[in-house]
C-alpha cells in the first residue's frame, strides 16, 4: 500500500498539471526566443512555477544556451576523443564520484552507473578497489546490437543512448562485458530542483538521466554536457583522490583537475591498462595498477556496501519542497 | 474402403463435446489471466518481472526461444518427409503444419512481451540496423510466418473444397465460408499442377528458412560475449534442440487428437513406430551436441566458464540441470531405440516429458549464464543474484503457452486433421493400381 502514495500524487500531477505544463511549454518557448538584452525595458508576461502570472524585464531572462549544442548530437564534438585514466592506486572507495554521479544523474534506481568494485585478481594477490563506468569502447558491443540505433557511437569516441528511440529489449545489456549498463524497469522516481518542462526540454542523450525514461536503458554518458561548458565530468570533480583523469586523446592530455598531464606518459610511466584488453573491445578507460597505494585496502571497507549503491533518500518532509 | 461421407465425418470439422468445451474454457481462462497481468505490466513497467540489471532476460525469452524451437517441426515433419517421398507422413503432416503455425506466431507475440517499450515497435522498422541480430528475427519470422501459413493452407485447397460441396445444402453459412476459403477449387488439371509447384516450392523453402530461424535464435545470444554463449557450437545446437521439442510437441499433438477423434484407423502403431524412430533420430543429435557443449568445455574452460558450468552441473541450476538432460534427453534417446517404447501411449509419454524438458531446457538456457558476468555481481541488492519469475511472468508464460494450445486446437476444431483429398486419392489408386506407386 504505501507503494501506492507517491503513484497516486503523480498522477494527481498529471491530471491537474498538464495545464500547468502546458502554460510553461508555451512561455518556454516564447523565452527561448527573446533575445538577452540587460533591463530592455520591455516586460513579458510569465508564469511562475505556482501558477502566478508575474510581468517580467525581458533583461531578467536568461537565454537558454545548451537547448542547441552547437554540434551534431549524434556525431559529437568535433576534433575531440574523450578518454579517462582511473589510477587505482589512489581509490580508496570514498564513494565521492558515486554519489556524485548518482546525484548529478538523478540516478534514482538500485544501481548506480558509476560502481567501484571490491577486487581480488587471484588468491595470494591482495585485493582493491575498482571504479568502473561506460568503458565507450571503440569497438561497442552494445552498439552493434542495437536494433533500432538507440545507442550509438560517437567520432568523439562516446557511447551515447537516445531514450526516445530505444525499445527496451536489453540486448545491448546482455552484449555489454562491463555490466555498465542499467535499465528503469519501473517509472523512475526522480526529483528535480527545476520545473519539469525545462528537464524535458533540456532533454538529450548528452546528459543522460535527465530524466530517465522508463522501459529503456540507461549508463554513464561521459558527461558532454560538462565538456560542452568546459569543465569536468562529475566524478572527476567529487573524488578527493584525484583517482579519475578526464581528457582528450587527440591532445594527448588529462586532468584530474589538480594536474594535467601527458596521456601517453601517463600510461607508460604507470603501466597502463585497459580492461578485458583480450575481448577487443577497446575501452576509452584506462586503468593504472594499484601499486604503492595511498592508504591501505581495509579502510574502504567501512563504506563498502556488496548490496547497495545508490543511497536511497530519506523520507521525504515538508521542507524539502523547495 | 471409406466412404467420401464417412472421410468426411471422421476427419472433417466437428462441434466441441463437453470434454472440448471445458478445455478451451480452461485455456481461455489462462488466456485472461495473462493478459490482465501484461496490461499491468504495461502500467507498472517491467518491474513487475523478476528479471533486473543482471538477469535481464528471463522467462519470456526462454519462452520465445521454446517456440521458435517447436515450431521447426513442419521443416521436418512436413517438409523433409515429403522431400523423401516417405508415405508414412500422411495422417500427421496436417497437424505438424498447425503446430509449426500455432507455434511460430506465439514465438512472434512473446518476443513482443518482453519488450519493455511496445508502443515504440515501428523503430524496429524506422530505425531498423541490419547488423542487429533482433533485425534478422524482424525479417526471419514474419516470414517462416507466412510460408508456414501458405504450407498449410495450399495443401487445405482441396479439403476446403469437400467440406464446401458437402455443407451445400444442409448448411449454407458453412458453404459460404469453406467456399471463400477453397479458393473456386474445382480438381482442373491447371488447378492441380499450380497447387503441386506450390507446395513442392513451399516445402521446398520452408527447410533452409527453418534452418535460418533457428540460427537466428541461436545468434541472439552467441552473439554476445557472455560465457555459456559465446558459442559456435550454438546454431547447429540450437537446431537440433528445435528438432526435439518439435517433434516432441508434434507426437502428443497427434496422441491427443487420434485419441479424441478416435482416429486410430487412420494414425495406426506403425505411424507412431516411423514417428518414434525420427524422433530417437533427432534425441541422439541433440545428445551428440549436448556432449559438445557440456562436456568438452570441461577440458579448456576459462575460469568464468568453469563457475558457469559448475553452478549446471553441481550447483544451483544442478537439480534442474539434471532432470532435463537425464529424464528429458539422455533417457528418451534411449528408450525410444526399442520398438515397444515406441508404441502410441509410451511414446506419447515420452514426447510429454521430452516438451516439458525442452522447455525448460531453455530457460538453463539462458538465466545461469546472466548470474555469471565477467565483473562480480557488487553494489546491488542481494536479490538480484537469483532468478525465478514472478507471478506475472507465469501468468504471462502460462497465457502464452494456452494461446498455442488454443490455435492448434481451434484449427483442428474446424479443418480436416488428415487430408480427405488424399485419402480418397489413395483409395482410388488402390481400386486401379498404378505401377509407379511404390
Amino acid at each position: 500500500m504505501d507503494k501506492k502514495e507517491p503513484d497516486n500524487k503523480r498522477r494527481e500531477f498529471l491530471g491537474e498539471g498538464w495545464k500547468l505544463g502546458l502554460a510553461a511549454a508555451l512561455g518556454g518557448a516564447a523565452l527561448s526566443n527573446l533575445k538577452c538584452t540587460p533591463a530592455s525595458g520591455k516586460t513579458e508576461t510569465l508564469m511562475t512555477t505556482d501558477g502566478q502570472m508575474v510581468e517580467v524585464d525581458t533583461g531578467q531572462v536568461e537565454e537558454m544556451h545548451h537547448m542547441e549544442p552547437g554540434h551534431n548530437v549524434r556525431k559529437g564534438i568535433p576534433g575531440r576523443k574523450f578518454v579517462m585514466v582511473i589510477d587505482l592506486a589512489k581509490c580508496e572507495n570514498a564513494l565521492a564520484c558515486q554519489r556524485s554521479c548518482n546525484k548529478h544523474h538523478f540516478v534514482t534506481g538500485d544501481n548506480a552507473w558509476l560502481k567501484i568494485y571490491n577486487m581480488q585478481d587471484s588468491p595470494d594477490a591482495p585485493p582493491y578497489w575498482m571504479p568502473t563506468l561506460c568503458m565507450h569502447c571503440d569497438k561497442p558491443a552494445c552498439v552493434t546490437v542495437c536494433p533500432v540505433d538507440a545507442t550509438f557511437k560517437r567520432e568523439d569516441g562516446l557511447v551515447l543512448i537516445d531514450n526516445d528511440r530505444c525499445i527496451g529489449c536489453r540486448f545491448c545489456m546482455a552484449a555489454c562485458p562491463y555490466s555498465t549498463r542499467v535499465f528503469n524497469w519501473n517509472e523512475p522516481k526522480q526529483e528535480f530542483e527545476m520545473d519539469i518542462d525545462m528537464v524535458h526540454a533540456m532533454h538529450s542523450p548528452e546528459h543522460a538521466g535527465m530524466p530517465s525514461v522508463k522501459g529503456t536503458v540507461d549508463k554513464c554518458d561521459f558527461c558532454p554536457h560538462q565538456a560542452v561548458k568546459g569543465e569536468l565530468p562529475h566524478c572527476v570533480t567529487a573524488c578527493p583522490n584525484g583517482v579519475f583523469y578526464f581528457g582528450d586523446k587527440n591532445e594527448d592530455t588529462v586532468t584530474n583537475g589538480d594536474e594535467t598531464v601527458r596521456l601517453s606518459e601517463l600510461l607508460e610511466k604507470k603501466a597502463g591498462y585497459r580492461l578485458f584488453e583480450d575481448l577487443g573491445t577497446d575501452p576509452s578507460v584506462y586503468y593504472l595498477p594499484p601499486k604503492d597505494r595511498i592508504a591501505p585496502f581495509e579502510e574502504g571497507l567501512e563504506s563498502y556496501n556488496e548490496f547497495q549503491s545508490v543511497e536511497k533518500p530519506e523520507e521525504p518532509t515538508a521542507e524539502d519542497a523547495q | 474402403m471409406k466412404t467420401r461421407e464417412q472421410l468426411i465425418e471422421d476427419l472433417g470439422p466437428r462441434k466441441f463435446n463437453r470434454g472440448g468445451m471445458v478445455w478451451v474454457g480452461f485455456l481461455l481462462v489462462l488466456i485472461v489471466a495473462g493478459l490482465i497481468a501484461y496490461i499491468d505490466q504495461l502500467i507498472q513497467g517491467q518491474v513487475v518481472t523478476n528479471m533486473r540489471d543482471y538477469v535481464l532476460w528471463g522467462v519470456y525469452i526462454s519462452n520465445f526461444v521454446f517456440f521458435v524451437a517447436t515450431s521447426f517441426v513442419s521443416a521436418i515433419a512436413v517438409a523433409a518427409l515429403r522431400l523423401t517421398n516417405s508415405q508414412w507422413r500422411r495422417p500427421f503432416v496436417r497437424l505438424a503444419e498447425i503446430v509449426s503455425l500455432a507455434c511460430i506466431i506465439m514465438a512472434g507475440l512473446t518476443i513482443m512481451i518482453d519488450m519493455a517499450r511496445p508502443d515504440r515497435i515501428l523503430n524496429l522498422f524506422i530505425h531498423a540496423r541490419l547488423q542487429s541480430p533482433i533485425t534478422w528475427d524482424v525479417i526471419i519470422i514474419p516470414t517462416f510466418m507466412a510460408v508456414s501459413l501458405l504450407l498449410l493452407y495450399f495443401p487445405l485447397l482441396p479439403d476446403l473444397a469437400i467440406l464446401r460441396d458437402h455443407y451445400a445444402k444442409a448448411k449454407p453459412r458453412l458453404r459460404k465460408i469453406y467456399g471463400a476459403l477453397a479458393l473456386k477449387w474445382q480438381w482442373t488439371e491447371k488447378q492441380l499442377r499450380l497447387q503441386g509447384r506450390s507446395v513442392h516450392l513451399l516445402a521446398l523453402m520452408i527447410i533452409p528458412l527453418g534452418l535460418i530461424l533457428e540460427s537466428i535464435d541461436a545468434y541472439l545470444f552467441s552473439t554476445t560475449y557472455r560465457v555459456g554463449w559465446d558459442s559456435s557450437n550454438f546454431a547447429p545446437y540450437f537446431i537440433s534442440g528445435a528438432m526435439v521439442a518439435g517433434l516432441g510437441a508434434l507426437i502428443s499433438v497427434v496422441y491427443v487428437v487420434r485419441r479424441y477423434r478416435k482416429l486410430t484407423e487412420y494414425i495406426t502403431e506403425y505411424h507412431f513406430d516411423k514417428l518414434g524412430k525420427l524422433f530417437n533420430l533427432a534425441l541422439l543429435v541433440y545428445v551428440y551436441f549436448n556432449v559438445n557443449e557440456y562436456v568438452i568445455p570441461l577440458f579448456t574452460s576459462k575460469k568464468g566458464e568453469s563457475e558457469h558450468l559448475e553452478t549446471l552441473l553441481e550447483g544451483e541450476f544442478a537439480p534442474a540441470f539434471w532432470a532435463v538432460t537425464l529424464v528429458g534427453l539422455l533417457l528418451p534417446a534411449i528408450l525410444t531405440i526399442f520398438k515397444r517404447y515406441r508404441k502410441p501411449k509410451a511414446l506419447f509419454t515420452i514426447a510429454v516429458i521430452v516438451v516439458i524438458g525442452s522447455w525448460w531446457k531453455r530457460y538453463l538456457i539462458v538465466t545461469p549464464t546472466l548470474l555469471h558476468p565477467y565483473l562480480p555481481i557488487q553494489g546491488v541488492p542481494e536479490s538480484w543474484r537469483h532468478y525465478f519469475p514472478s507471478m506475472h511472468e507465469w501468468l504471462i508464460t502460462s497465457a502464452t503457452l494456452a494461446m498455442a494450445l488454443l490455435i492448434i486446437t481451434l484449427l483442428v476444431r474446424y479443418l480436416p486433421v488428415i487430408s480427405i483429398d488424399k485419402l480418397l486419392e489413395d483409395q482410388k489408386a488402390a481400386v486401379q493400381p498404378k505401377t509407379q506407386e511404390s
